[in-house]
């Protein structure tokens, strides 16, 4: 199951014809504590780079940004009650939402956790 | 100068601390082209405290005061007797100089206070959560109809015929340059509410409703039917309430469905002061609407001792955080109005709000049975609580309304004051009576009335 | 340099070792005279009340339709003496001017006057209603004219809105104006520039009016840069919004140049006017070429600050720009007629008028006030407001940049407020360590990580009520914590220790929001 990350800190899970997005550990890391996250609507259309949810801690609000244009399927419903699981766990539990691929090329742009982890370093 | 520490020798020392050999080096940065060569000219130099009392108090005699007449004026800012506990606490130091909590280990009392305001406003409307104060009722009108636009993402307000004119006009302003379509009506002169007429404007691109409880002319709609028509298209019902003393004789409009309840909290503590400052009141009645609520929000936490205490929260919908994307660019509420509201709402309680709600109302019930006497005259409203709006057979009211003011009566707002122009009602008078008028002013009103009209 | 403490105080005086107060614990959880204050609904009841009125009498008819109340409002009640010592307790768990040094930048908490408390209580202006017979309120009319004359003169512009309810909404009645002015001639415009460095509520008015917002990068001196405006200018932009002094506590030298550069291609100035006190009765905005500029008088004029409000926004206007202002307004009558408040009837008079910002006529009660406090000071009063405004945030400037980061400091002199940065605070602690320390020395912070363009900023704003005595004890205790700062003092990352609350948990009130009291559950 190979995974992408943009340069925004998004991570994205390709599963066959579908994909789940989430935040990046190196992201969480900087908002701090996260006390909101707010989903796209199941059903609505997101495009590659545009605004998908906005995660939010105490004093900071940030937009997160659809890796590649599609469908949103599915939220993470356990955010609404937790939003913690993005502190906790980035990278699995806190996964924001699940998506259909509309263009799988959208894909090559991204960067691989190796290119991803070189990226962070050199922040 | 009295309100200025600094001698002469603080403030040569302090230019050699600096290194400048006089002020005017510290204001090099101005362009020539704005530097003056003294004070500016056309203005009074300084003057003491008692010469400015006098000049200041010669212009407030040149006034009527309500209590100095009888009073009978309302349409949106009511006269109600504040208990003179009110003032000693907002006068306190501590209360009156302080700022907006940011530093909360500091500003615990601020906050408390405004933690239970937002929960007696919230109880008050019927609603779940309150917000810590807006500017005046106007202004929240306008704040709820653009939350309701966040909420359904729709951009249609149906504003009722008999919401406040002033309210509308707000309204219409914003709207303007949001680009919202607001749907507005003139008041139906009749008995009742005409909630038919308004249902029939609804359509499925509305995003609220906007009703006023008791309306303009005094009378009080089945919210309810509103809320059901509303939400059976989608929209929001969104109640604006201009005199809360009605809250304790009439249900809530949370109960009654009301999704957003705005409204003026001026009637309870804050006084008549020509029109402000005066207090915006905001409630939603679902919490999960919460996030889309404008202005300041407080809520309880507690301090890493363990101990409960109060901090604002939420602000990541307020502009100094979200700036171009905040749910409004509000910055200040209106703090010491809210201080005044929830000392005087402490004072009533529940049973001191019911009782002053009756007060009001019967007092109501009795002018409007002397008015009806006068030949003439006829009383509009089948219901009202504490204003209701009277017909003087075709004569202007506006005229009516000057003539007794020349008797030193204050006989109420024409409608004609906010409905300029409108032929069809042009001979109504809105009349407002709360605990403080007396059998005497409520004769005093009917027989000049009387006179003027003859 | 002033002992930091007249009362005998040295500092081995310190109760324990670990210099915190570990006396005993109390069975109350009070501390003498800290006193714990439960909420109202944890001791009044809905049978108690503080106010004698009538009982209900249920035999009376009503003529409320039905829909009267049934179900309990869920209110609670105190009695009078009650009632006062639940407020008096809670305003002592509060800072305030009153109290003590409340140098928050660019706030302008200066000293209260109480003369002007006493005025606006004159029932004559107290106690009438804005729909009063217009012959029976003209003391009240005479003031809004007289004030508004007053903001004329001291900032060299011709017209004035008095209706707008706060600094915030006194913007928005600005950019309005603006807008409706292009509107008016055709003129459809897409972009504001603000500068990075500005108040949150510029950019958030500016997309409210429908403008897309454009960052303007600032020089490395903390000004705006002129180079980098006038590449933009172009006839999409319909106005430039500039805070003068700005955020940095800067006053905007190339003002007039950027004015004249931004009228050049159609488009208005909008100043934002929060920092006024720095040059009241000494500069004038008009003569910089300001198109319309909101008055905060709760900051400039001294009305007060209530815990947040409420405050007072009213905006003066070029020529340009006057006749598009909001009703209503005050107008005054030929030959000593007195004067007019010109409502919606008479909107031939002002046919461009943008429409109305509020119910009534604006806050009256802070009229009241900020006019008390100009008669009281007069032009020359004014001008030594600004001069010594400046003179001691320069002074504190002087006195602080040796221990901590000044980024701006060699550009010159700063005007009413002195910006600091937190460069080389040890074992990593922030600006808001530094803070929270100074509440334990007896000061209400500054503000904090405003402006943005500066890392850890703190925004030193004493104004000009402050003694020499007063600003000099300040700078002892700042010293003395940034200090602790750079050294890495751990113990001020749990600081305060001695306010009434110690740091409060803001994530788990936004994670939970508990917003309006109910009842415990158990």
């Amino acid at each position: 199951m190979p995974r992408y990350f943009t340069d925004e800190h998004e991570w994205i899970d390709v599963e066959g014809e579908s994909a789940t997005v989430g935040i990046t550990d190196y992201a969480q890391e900087q908002l701090g504590d996260i006390v909101f996250v707010e989903l796209p609507d199941t059903g609505s259309q997101v495009e590659k780079g545009g605004e998908a949810a906005v995660v939010e801690s105490v004093k900071a609000a940030s937009d997160v940004y659809a890796p590649i244009t599609g469908e949103v399927m599915e939220t993470n419903g356990a955010l609404e009650d937790e939003p913690a699981l993005v502190n906790t766990s980035p990278e699995e539990e806190g996964w924001f939402f699940r998506m259909t691929i509309g263009d799988a090329s959208e894909l090559e742009g991204l960067m691989d956790d190796k290119a991803y982890k070189a990226f962070v370093d050199n922040l | 100068m009295r309100y200025l520490p600094l001698t002469d020798t603080d403030r040569s020392d302090m230019l050699a601390k600096i290194g400048a050999n006089s002020i005017d080096d510290l204001f090099v940065d101005v362009p020539a082209v704005a530097q003056l060569d003294g004070p500016i000219r056309d203005l009074p130099m300084h003057a003491s405290e008692m010469a400015v009392e006098r000049h200041m108090k010669s212009r407030a005699g040149k006034n009527l005061a309500a209590g100095d007449a009888p009073f009978f004026l309302g349409a949106g800012a009511y006269r109600h007797h504040v208990p003179a506990s009110v003032d000693t606490v907002i006068q306190r130091g501590e209360f009156l100089t302080a700022y907006t909590p940011y530093q909360p280990e500091i500003a615990q009392g601020t906050l408390q206070m405004l933690f239970e305001f937002q929960s007696q406003v919230a109880r008050l409307y019927g609603c779940a959560v309150a917000n810590a104060s807006l500017y005046d009722g106007s202004t929240a009108c306008w704040e709820a109809v653009a939350m309701a636009g966040r909420v359904t993402k729709r951009h249609r307000a149906v504003l009722s015929g008999a919401l406040h004119p002033h309210y509308s006009e707000v309204v219409k302003t914003m709207a303007q340059f949001t680009g919202d379509t607001i749907a507005d009506a003139m008041p139906a002169i009749q008995t009742e509410p005409d909630n038919a007429g308004l249902i029939s404007r609804i359509d499925d691109d509305t995003a609220c409703v906007v009703v006023q409880y008791p309306d303009i002319l005094g009378r009080i709609p089945d919210l309810t039917e509103l809320a059901d028509a509303a939400h059976a298209k989608g929209a929001l019902l969104v109640v604006v309430n201009t005199e809360p003393v009605a809250l304790g004789a009439i249900k809530s409009p949370g109960e009654m469905g009301a999704d957003i309840v705005v409204g003026e909290g001026q009637s309870i503590g804050v006084g008549l002061q020509f029109g402000g400052p005066y207090l915006g009141l905001f409630a939603v009645r679902d919490p999960k609407h919460v996030r889309q609520m404008p202005g300041r929000l407080c809520g309880e936490t507690a301090d890493a001792e363990g101990k409960r205490g109060f901090v604002l929260t939420l602000s990541t919908r307020e502009q100094h955080i979200r700036r171009e994307k905040a749910t409004s660019n509000i910055c200040t509420n209106s703090g010491l109005c809210a201080l005044a509201f929830s000392v005087h709402m402490t004072l009533l309680g529940e049973k001191g709000l019911r009782e002053l709600a009756a007060e009001n109302h019967r007092l109501a019930c009795k002018t409007a049975d002397r008015l009806e006497q006068i030949p003439g005259v006829s009383l509009l409203n089948s219901a009202f609580f504490n204003e209701f709006t009277v017909r003087l057979g075709g004569k202007p009211a506006r005229e009516a309304v000057r003539a007794l003011a020349d008797k030193g009566v204050l006989g109420g707002v024409s409608l004609d004051r906010l409905y300029p122009g409108v032929e069809a009602l042009n001979d109504a008078l809105l009349v407002a009576v709360t605990e403080t008028t007396t059998d005497e002013d409520i004769e005093a009103l009917a027989t000049n009335l009387e006179e003027v009209l003859s | 340099m002033n002992a930091p403490n007249k009362s005998g105080w040295k500092p081995e005086m310190q109760v324990s070792e670990d210099g915190l107060h570990n006396g005993p614990s109390t069975t109350t959880g009070n501390r003498a005279l800290m006193l714990e204050e439960p909420l109202i609904f944890e001791i009044g009841h809905a049978e108690t009340t503080g106010v004698d009125l009538p009982e209900i009498d249920k035999t009376h008819t009503n003529r409320l339709a039905g829909f009267e109340r049934e179900e309990p409002i869920g209110l609670v009640g105190l009695t009078e003496p009650e009632t006062v010592r639940h407020y008096t307790r809670l305003s002592r768990q509060n800072y305030g001017i009153d109290l003590g040094f409340f140098p928050l930048g660019s706030c302008t908490m200066k000293h209260n006057p109480r003369l002007n408390e006493k005025v606006a209580r004159l029932p004559g202006f107290a106690d009438i209603h804005p729909m009063a017979p217009q012959q029976s309120v003209q003391g009240a009319l005479q003031v809004i004219h007289e004030l508004g004359d007053w903001l004329c003169k001291l900032t060299g512009m011709p017209g004035v809105a008095m209706s707008p309810k706060a600094g915030a909404h006194g913007e928005l009645c600005g950019i309005l104006a603006i807008r409706a002015a292009h509107t008016a001639r055709g003129d459809a415009r897409k972009v504001v520039l603000v500068p990075e460095s500005a108040h949150g509520t510029n950019p958030a008015t500016a997309a409210f009016a429908g403008y897309a917002v454009e960052d303007i990068p600032a020089t490395p001196e903390g000004r705006v840069d002129l180079d980098a405006i006038k590449a933009r200018l172009a006839p999409d932009v319909a106005a430039v919004m500039i805070t003068n002094p700005n955020t940095c506590g800067l006053f905007e030298k190339d003002f007039r140049e950027i004015a004249d550069a931004v009228h050049a291609v159609g488009a208005y100035v909008y100043c934002d006017g929060a920092n006024f006190n720095a040059i009241v009765g000494r500069v004038r905005p008009g003569d910089l070429g300001v198109d319309a500029m909101h008055i905060n008088l709760h900051k400039t004029f001294s009305t007060p600050h209530g815990g947040g409000g409420p405050g007072s926004g009213p905006v003066v206007f070029s020529d340009a720009l006057k006749d598009f202002a909001p009703l209503p307004i005050v107008r005054k009558l030929p030959d000593d007629e007195g004067y007019e408040l010109v409502e919606e009837e008479q909107r031939k008079h002002r046919g461009q008028s943008f429409g109305r910002m509020t119910a009534f006529h604006g806050q009256m009660g802070m009229f009241t006030r900020a006019l008390t406090y100009m008669l009281s000071h007069g032009a020359d009063g004014l001008k030594q407001v600004a001069e010594d405004a400046v003179l001691n945030a320069n002074y504190i400037l002087r006195s602080l940049e040796d221990i901590l980061h000044a980024p701006f400091a060699d550009a010159g002199p700063c005007m009413h407020e002195a910006l600091f940065g937190d460069k080389d605070f040890g074992g990593g602690l922030s600006t808001l360590d530094l803070a929270k320390g100074l509440i334990d020395e007896g000061y209400h912070p500054m503000t904090v990580y405003f402006p943005l363009v500066v890392h850890g900023a703190m925004l030193v704003e004493p104004t000009e009520t402050e003694s020499k005595a007063s600003i000099d004890q300040f700078i002892t205790a700042f010293r003395s914590v940034t200090e602790r700062a750079l050294a890495g003092d751990e113990t001020l990352k749990q600081a305060p220790y001695y306010a009434p609350r110690r740091r409060l948990d803001e994530t788990a009130a936004a994670r939970k929001p508990k917003l309006a009291w109910s009842e415990p559950e158990d």
